[in-house]
């Protein structure tokens, strides 16, 4: 009782009458205290570890890339990886350019978003502005179920009917090319372009809208002079998110544009991107341990970088708007 | 609620309230004329009646307050009087409102020159968060279309005359949202001002603000009557009693009695309306 009490002392409880009353009750505390105190410190670490897996994973995978990219980069030299305009590494004649696989990459993306942009843009601001509630809810969902189809069967889909039908119109169409899989691939992104910048729009507080309505601005102009601007932030992310969905995407391209690293701008024409290289070695008969092998850890850092940057612009986008500065 | 009665009963006494009161009873000498007013009045918000038949003039260039406790129909009435009501879905009106004798609710009249000719600010501040601060006081020229020949002085004058130009003559590229709560609230009213309306709108716009700045307005208000006719609703009596020459009190979506504000506070005609101010009940 008496080191109980000592130990309440400094907490400032009352040393004179309740002082009895006072201690028991600290005291059942007390203990009740000490289990608990056990378990939370169990649980916290418990809850550490599994944050740490993620880290690990992450720094993992950043060293198993770096490690055999060093390989790679200790028998092709840095200036060739960026300098040359081809990539042939299981030719004879052996060249390890970088840029007809950042080129397909950046084709197929670029076409991708021309799709996706306007048209997920579009259907968000209907949506979100002039859709009566009940059709919101309905139309809502089912273009988020475009999310969940497999990329496989987007593939097969831009290989079987897209292509064939788009060689009606284009001219000089290869059976694989830039052009099907990358309107396909616009198609995938949609859902999270349209969606992700629909919660953005939607989020736009109702009194901005008033203030506009009060100024005598019509609903077109409030829309586009008010409510996008300040839902700037969610769409800028919405399209980031979009963009490195297009780049990381593999299955449509792999089976629809070609397998021929080929430096060009021409959607017509068949191309390979990196993740369809990447796709194209770890699934034939190349020997792990070689330089042709190591190529796509070279090719799977590039990526990594890429979207990396992608990210940083992502995040530095968001901090700027909500600092609240103009844009 | 009896410090308030207090409050409001030493207002009249004070010098400002003096000066007021004479005024206003000038303004009974000669009753000014009718900017707006609303002729059976009624509004709906989907089936539920928020404003049952309300008739009652708003007096040019003087400022009427509309008090009465929450969910009496004050906002609604403001609102329906630049057609913003509407706005909201599920909204309907009946009824007659005349600007200038011209009933705004009448086919073929195009809410958009309505509130052209009506401002408003809000119970919240709401600059456009993306905007900068002159672009937020050219915001109402932009967005309906129109080309400022001047805009950095046309943004000036609304400022000045917002009381606001001294604070952020400096800073006008800044985001209208990194002033302080009170500024921004000023920088709403310069918004409204800049594309000189008739009449101004105010909808508890100190009810998010501090003593300090709403004192700011209060005196801002003071100095906008001798231009504008202005229609604040407000929750605080002592705010009616300090800026307004004439006082409606509405109750339960009905008008319970429209009088100059010294009369309406020291000897109200109605049973509610003394309850009210007397802190009785709301």
């Amino acid at each position: 009782m008496s080191r109980e009490s000592t130990g309440t002392g400094s907490n400032g409880g009352g040393s004179s009458d309740p002082v009895s009353t006072h201690d028991s009750r600290l005291s059942t505390l007390d203990s009740l205290n000490a289990p608990r105190a056990l378990s939370e410190r169990v649980i916290a670490a418990v809850l550490f570890a599994c944050g740490m897996v993620s880290i690990f994973t992450t720094l993992g995978i950043v060293v198993v890339l770096v490690k055999e990219s060093a390989g790679f980069f200790s028998e092709v030299s840095l200036g060739q990886f960026l300098g040359d305009t081809q990539w042939t590494p299981l030719f004879t004649d052996k060249h390890f350019g970088i840029w007809p696989l950042l080129a397909g990459t950046l084709l197929t993306t670029a076409i991708a978003v021309a799709v996706a942009l306007p048209l997920g843009l579009l259907a968000a601001i209907y949506l979100a502005e002039f859709a009566p509630e009940r059709a919101r809810k309905v139309l809502k969902p089912t273009l988020e179920v475009l999310a969940g189809i497999p990329t496989v069967v987007y593939g097969y889909f831009a290989l079987v009917y897209i292509t064939p039908l788009l060689q009606k119109f284009v001219p000089g169409l290869a059976g694989f090319n830039a052009l099907g899989p990358g309107i396909v691939m616009g198609v995938m992104i949609l859902p999270v372009i349209a969606s992700l910048s629909e919660d953005a729009i939607y989020a736009v507080p109702a009194s901005l809208r008033e203030a506009a309505y009060a100024l005598g601005a019509g609903r077109l102009r409030t829309v586009f002079r008010v409510v996008l601007p300040s839902a700037f932030s969610g769409i800028g992310a919405a399209v980031i998110l979009g963009v490195s969905r297009a780049i990381g995407e593999t299955m449509i391209v792999a089976i629809a544009a070609g397998q021929q690293a080929r430096l060009t701008a021409d959607p017509r024409s068949p191309i390979e991107t990196m993740t369809a290289y990447i796709v194209q070695i770890s699934l034939g008969d190349t020997p792990t341990g070689t330089l042709e092998y190591r190529t796509i850890f070279a090719v799977g850092l590039a990526l990594f970088l890429l979207t990396l940057a992608l990210n940083a612009v992502a995040f530095r986008l968001r901090r700027r708007v909500l600092k609240g500065g103009a844009l | 609620m009896a410090p308030e009665e207090n409050g409001t009963r030493r207002s009249f006494t004070s010098g400002a309230g003096l000066e007021r009161a004479a005024r206003a009873a000038d303004a009974t000498a000669a009753p000014p004329d009718a900017k707006m007013a609303a002729h059976d009045l009624h509004a709906w918000f989907g089936t539920n009646e928020a404003l049952k038949g309300i008739t009652l003039s708003i007096p040019e260039k003087r400022v009427t307050a509309i008090i009465g406790p929450s969910g009496c129909g004050k906002s609604t009435f403001v609102r329906c009087l630049n057609r913003m009501h509407e706005v909201v879905p599920g909204a309907r009106v009946r009824g007659r409102v005349t600007l200038d004798g011209q009933d705004i609710y009448a086919s073929g009249v195009n809410p958009v020159r309505v509130r052209r000719r009506v401002g408003m600010v809000f119970q919240k501040p709401n600059p456009f968060p993306a905007m900068s601060i002159q672009e937020n006081v050219l915001a109402g020229l932009r967005l309906s279309g129109e080309h400022a020949p001047d805009p950095a002085g046309t943004a000036e004058k609304a400022l000045r005359q917002a009381a606001l130009w001294d604070e952020v003559k400096d800073i006008l590229k800044r985001s209208g949202s990194s002033l302080s709560g009170g500024q921004q609230q000023r920088l709403c009213i310069a918004r409204a001002l800049a594309l000189e309306p008739e009449v101004l709108l105010m909808d508890e716009p100190c009810s998010a603000l501090d003593p300090i700045a709403t004192a700011r307005i209060e005196e801002l208000i003071h100095e906008l009557r001798e231009r504008y006719t202005i229609a604040i609703v407000t929750h605080n009596m002592q705010q009616a009693a300090r800026v307004a020459d004439f006082t409606a009190f509405f109750y339960q979506g009905e008008l319970v009695e429209v009088d100059r504000t010294d009369v309406l506070f020291t000897h109200p005609s109605n049973r509610k309306t003394e309850d009210y101010i007397t802190g009785r009940f709301g």
